[in-house]
């Protein structure tokens, strides 16, 4: 590992006059740390944001939950507000990585990495978040690129997700069986107005499947979805899983989330 | 005192393996040590023009940046292949050079081609990033069914093959299938699998100028023999002045029986540069860079009466040796193998051919089970589907073909003491539930899940092994065991083997054996292993060889101890030796309550003489001292057996499969702790599970590995897991005073048939390891298919 600065600071006012073209800012330091330690990343500066109490905490009102950038899975997993007003969000974060994972990650870091196989970011477009920046609000289908590329400017941090509690919602994840990341998963939420379906690990980002919308529009229901056709061009491929196992897979996990919706 | 073998004594080693206090290669950091970084191929095959070094040495911290001209320079020598496997046409195996740091060519991703020694690891690792080497990349061979048919990767050996070598009688064999009744047929891949050991491997090298002596700290489940080859045949150092020590090891699973190219460049390294070097794998070059296991494609034909008797077995193989040919690379495919090809059946005649070829992939070695997990997956893959096809009941085919009289002379090569198969076979069937089953299959289906139930029935050969034979088939060296019991002057023993522990729990087990031996208290017992300036000569630990063989010189060793001390108590109780039974650590005169303990008999030895009240006379002649060694050369293989019974569950949506339930009977002859050979059966089992279900080392095409890492490399985890059920018979050994057979491979070489066989069962269709989700989907989905063009 290259070496660098290292900042504990208590306020985003001074994360952001840190921050430069060479610095990180550091949450969790669930990816950061590894992509450093393998060489694959370095930076100049390092300002940790664990320590800005501000950006930790989780609110609830009548429509929303709005949860700190810095709020461990562990935290969001155990929040009996969370387990109340979105359970499926907090089913969610229990099942991020492994107990350190859960422990250690948190929210804002899985979001401003957007790693393509990362589960909150499913979560963010299915229950219509909005992410409170230093500097603004981003709209989830705004927020996620592409691969590891977020709508976050140089030195912008995230600060509260905000997400719309809906009437009902379940998240069904198929695990990588060797990173036990998403292979695919799949976020449906039920408002009064729309059913959104949110697909994580199956492309290059976090995308709403239209054609599983849809159906469940027109008929909220498992069966609704046996007659999608998911095409498998465009989804990825890998060792694990082959573009068309994917696409077997969004449907099966699809229908077994409207089932479990709650 | 109560017999400690055969009970559950708590592992003394764990304490300190359980509060962090093991002492491993990593931990230990020396005066004035330098730090190694290993520059290393990034292409599979490639000829080296050039390895320019002249940026790397004037970056900061640079000690020495070696290459494989320096090593040719100072005459190191290659690695080896230590048994000579001879081809059916009467000539020698084909072994390719292999010099620890690349001459010019290298042949894996990952192969050695510098040595970078720094003051620091990030200088040592920055360095290496600037070493400038030259490659033609050439096209590599990946694939093991490609070899035969490829251009020679290796000067002037055809074909890539090593060697083509048979085992059996092939005329009797073609005579008996063509009076079969019927020839069940099949067509098998053996995955490959990397070890991942807990601990990555290490090495420090440590040359003392003033001496002369060099020590090599290593990762190693064998010390004496890898002093052995790099003295005898790299000639890095003459081995009196040679120390090599593997201290705490935290699991090998075969990967670190032998001596690897990191291991002679260190020690080579340290004596050049008179400063210790230490090098530390980081987890990428474990994937890369430890020998991997398995990797056969198999095609065989069982010959069966009507009636399900088996008539013959005709087995060929390609076994990928990978790069090069590593130290037991020639063995496992063949001596290990073909003879278990049989199983633990009664089959008149076999042939089995073997064909060991190169690729540009990792080197293929032994890996927990070494050739017998290949042997056994074929042959229960064989008879579970010979039982199907013909419509017998699975433990019936198998019982009605089990050896049923011992001493039993395989028609291959083993003549196998003892055992009782239909015992485990019934004791799993019960223990299983196995006549239920069907209710067990509906139940999962009301649930949308397949239910299916598979049996392997497995032999294996361990005790490894007897001098005479192995040397006769190729072997370099003998595999006989050493020990020595040492008595200290206040009563306590240390005991030396030349096995070595790396998770085994060797400490408790010998100790246990040690103590029923001598009557001495366990916690007096110190068991030391692992260093060859300390214990005499041993030759390590693989094959389950540890216990049969170690534990039987060890026995020997108590022996003369007890001889010994008769003497001594004898002349100091006034009696003759003859007089004298031994006796729970006492010697005690026949018909008398005239005694000594071990202890004070240990006291006089040491103390010959008169000193106030002490009086502690030996007889004449009788040396001061109570030492003895005993070297033990084992007169059979041991041949532990059992019946393994896997249930699984398949998710018919996703295809995902899980073991909901899994029973192992074993023989393993005599058990001195059960709770330890409990935990051995548990890992085995557990990476059995790992073969059939998740782990597969995969290579691009351009001979990349692409599961370099566990994000994609899969390992079994905890929650894949049911509770086990596990149970013993026990019919002991006849060819070790202990009665034991070995337990240490077991569960890796029985669970791999008896899951996919479950699998099969329950999707009803032929499918290779792993049975990944996709891959069980995909057959779920043809079977769909053709069932619909079928109605």
């Amino acid at each position: 590992m290259k070496s660098f600065n290292f900042h504990s600071i208590k306020s985003v006012k001074e994360a952001q006059k840190l921050a430069s073209g060479k610095s990180v800012y550091l949450a969790g330091g669930m990816t950061t740390i590894p992509a450093m330690k393998h060489g694959l990343a370095s930076y100049s500066d390092i300002i940790d944001i664990k320590n800005i109490k501000d950006l930790s905490g989780i609110k609830v009102s009548s429509k929303s939950i709005r949860i700190g950038a810095i709020t461990k899975h562990a935290e969001v997993a155990s929040s009996k507000e969370v387990r109340k007003s979105i359970s499926s969000l907090a089913l969610l974060a229990d099942g991020i990585g492994d107990a350190q994972v859960r422990n250690r990650g948190t929210i804002g870091g899985s979001i401003a990495n957007n790693d393509p196989t990362a589960d909150y970011p499913s979560a963010c477009l299915a229950l219509n978040a909005t992410i409170h920046t230093s500097n603004r609000k981003i709209h989830a289908n705004k927020f996620f690129k592409d691969m590891f590329e977020t709508a976050l400017k140089k030195g912008e941090l995230i600060e509260t997700v905000e997400f719309q509690i809906p009437t009902k919602s379940s998240y069904e994840k198929f695990p990588s069986p060797a990173s036990l990341y998403a292979m695919v998963g799949v976020y449906v939420a039920k408002y009064k107005s729309e059913v959104i379906v949110a697909v994580t690990g199956a492309q290059s980002v976090v995308y709403r499947c239209k054609e599983i919308e849809n159906a469940l529009n027109s008929n909220f229901s498992a069966s609704a979805i046996d007659g999608v056709k998911i095409k498998s061009s465009g989804l990825n491929s890998d060792i694990h899983a082959s573009s068309d196992y994917r696409a077997h897979l969004i449907k099966v996990l699809a229908k077994k989330a409207v089932t479990g919706c709650k | 005192m109560a017999s400690l073998v055969g009970s559950r004594v708590e592992r003394k080693e764990d304490k300190k393996f359980l509060t962090g206090k093991g002492r491993y290669t990593a931990d230990i950091n020396l005066a004035n040590q330098t730090y190694a970084y290993f520059v290393r191929s990034p292409h599979a095959r490639a000829s080296i023009s050039k390895v320019d070094v002249s940026k790397a040495s004037n970056a900061p911290g640079v000690v020495k940046i070696l290459t494989g001209d320096d090593l040719a320079e100072d005459k190191i020598g290659g690695l080896i292949a230590g048994w000579k496997i001879v081809s059916q046409d009467g000539t020698d195996m084909k072994v390719p050079a292999h010099p620890p740091l690349a001459n010019n060519t290298v042949n894996y991703v990952g192969d050695h081609v510098a040595v970078v020694i720094a003051e620091t690891l990030d200088q040592a690792r920055e360095a290496a990033d600037l070493v400038r080497v030259d490659y033609k990349v050439l096209k590599a061979v990946v694939k093991t069914s490609d070899a035969l048919n490829s251009k020679p990767i290796h000067e002037g050996i055809d074909k890539n093959l090593c060697f083509d070598w048979g085992l059996g009688d092939k005329s009797k064999t073609d005579e008996a299938f063509s009076k079969a009744e019927k020839i069940i047929k099949i067509d098998l891949v053996n995955n490959r699998l990397i070890p991942n050991a807990m601990e990555p491997r290490a090495s420090i090298g440590d040359y003392n100028p003033s001496s002369e002596n060099l020590t090599l700290y290593t990762t190693n489940q064998n010390p004496h023999l890898t002093r052995l080859v790099l003295s005898a045949f790299c000639a890095i150092q003459p081995e009196h002045k040679f120390r090599v020590v593997a201290p705490d090891v935290g699991g090998g699973f075969g990967s670190k029986i032998y001596p690897y190219a990191e291991d002679a460049v260190i020690a080579w390294t340290a004596k050049k540069i008179e400063r210790p070097v230490k090098w530390v794998a980081e987890r990428t070059e474990s994937f890369l860079s430890d020998c991997h296991g398995r990797d056969h494609i198999t095609h065989a034909e069982l010959a069966v009466k009507n009636d399900g008797k088996i008539v013959g077995l005709k087995v060929e193989t390609i076994a990928n040796l990978g790069g090069y040919a590593s130290l037991f690379a020639t063995v496992t495919p063949t001596y290990l193998y073909g003879p278990l090809v049989l199983g633990l059946y009664d089959i008149p005649v076999a042939f089995c051919n073997v064909k060991a070829v190169y690729t540009n992939t990792t080197p293929v070695d032994a890996y927990r089970g070494a050739g017998r997990p290949e042997a056994t997956y074929m042959i229960e893959r064989l008879v579970e589907k010979a039982a199907k096809e013909m419509g017998i009941d699975r433990a019936e085919f198998r019982s009605k073909n089990f050896i049923s009289k011992f001493p039993h002379q395989q028609c291959l090569v083993h003549n196998i003491d003892s055992g009782d198969y239909s015992a485990h076979l019934n004791k799993a069937l019960e223990l299983s539930d196995y006549k239920n089953f069907e209710n067990r299959r509906t139940e999962s289906k009301s649930k949308g899940k397949l239910r299916g139930i598979g049996f392997s029935t497995y032999l294996e050969a361990c005790g490894i092994a007897p001098s005479a034979v192995v040397m006769s088939i190729g072997a370099g060296v003998g595999l006989w065991e050493s020990a020595e019991i040492r008595f200290n002057a206040t009563g306590n023993i240390s005991v030396f083997t030349g096995t070595h522990s790396h998770g085994q729990g060797h400490d408790t087990t010998f100790a246990q054996i040690v103590s029923d031996k001598l009557g001495v208290p366990i916690e007096n017992i110190d068991l030391v292993h692992g260093d060859t300036d300390k214990g005499p000569f041993g030759m390590g630990t693989y094959g389950s060889r540890s216990l049969a063989v170690g534990g039987t010189a060890i026995t020997k060793a108590c022996d003369k101890i007890i001889d010994k001390g008769k003497k001594v108590a004898a002349h100091m109780l006034e009696a003759k030796p003859d007089e004298i039974d031994f006796k729970a650590g006492e010697f005690i005169v026949k018909n008398s309550n005239k005694k000594k303990t071990i202890g004070e008999i240990a006291f006089a030895c040491y103390l010959p003489g008169q000193y106030g009240e002490i009086k502690s006379p030996l007889p004449e002649g009788v040396e001061p001292g109570l030492k003895e060694t005993a070297f033990y050369d084992p007169v059979n293989f041991s041949f532990p057996a059992g019946t393994h019974i896997c249930e699984v569950e398949v998710d018919q949506d996703t295809g995902e499969t899980k073991v909901v339930a899994y029973t192992a009977v074993d023989d393993f002859g005599t058990v001195i702790n059960p709770m330890i050979v409990e935990g051995q059966v548990h890992g085995g089992v557990v990476q059995g599970i790992g073969q059939a279900l998740y782990e597969n080392a995969r290579y691009d095409e351009s001979g990349q590995l692409i599961t370099a890492s566990y994000m994609d490399y899969t390992m079994p985890r905890a929650n894949n897991l049911p509770e086990l059920r596990i149970d013993y018979t026990s019919t002991p050994a006849t060819s070790n005073p202990l009665g034991v057979k070995g337990c240490g491979e077991a569960g890796a070489i029985a669970a791999p048939p008896a899951v996919m066989n479950a699998v099969i069962d329950a999707i009803d269709i032929d499918i290779s390891m792993p049975a990944t989700s996709e891959k069980v989907c995909n057959a779920l989905q043809k079977n769909k298919k053709n069932n619909k063009e079928a109605a």
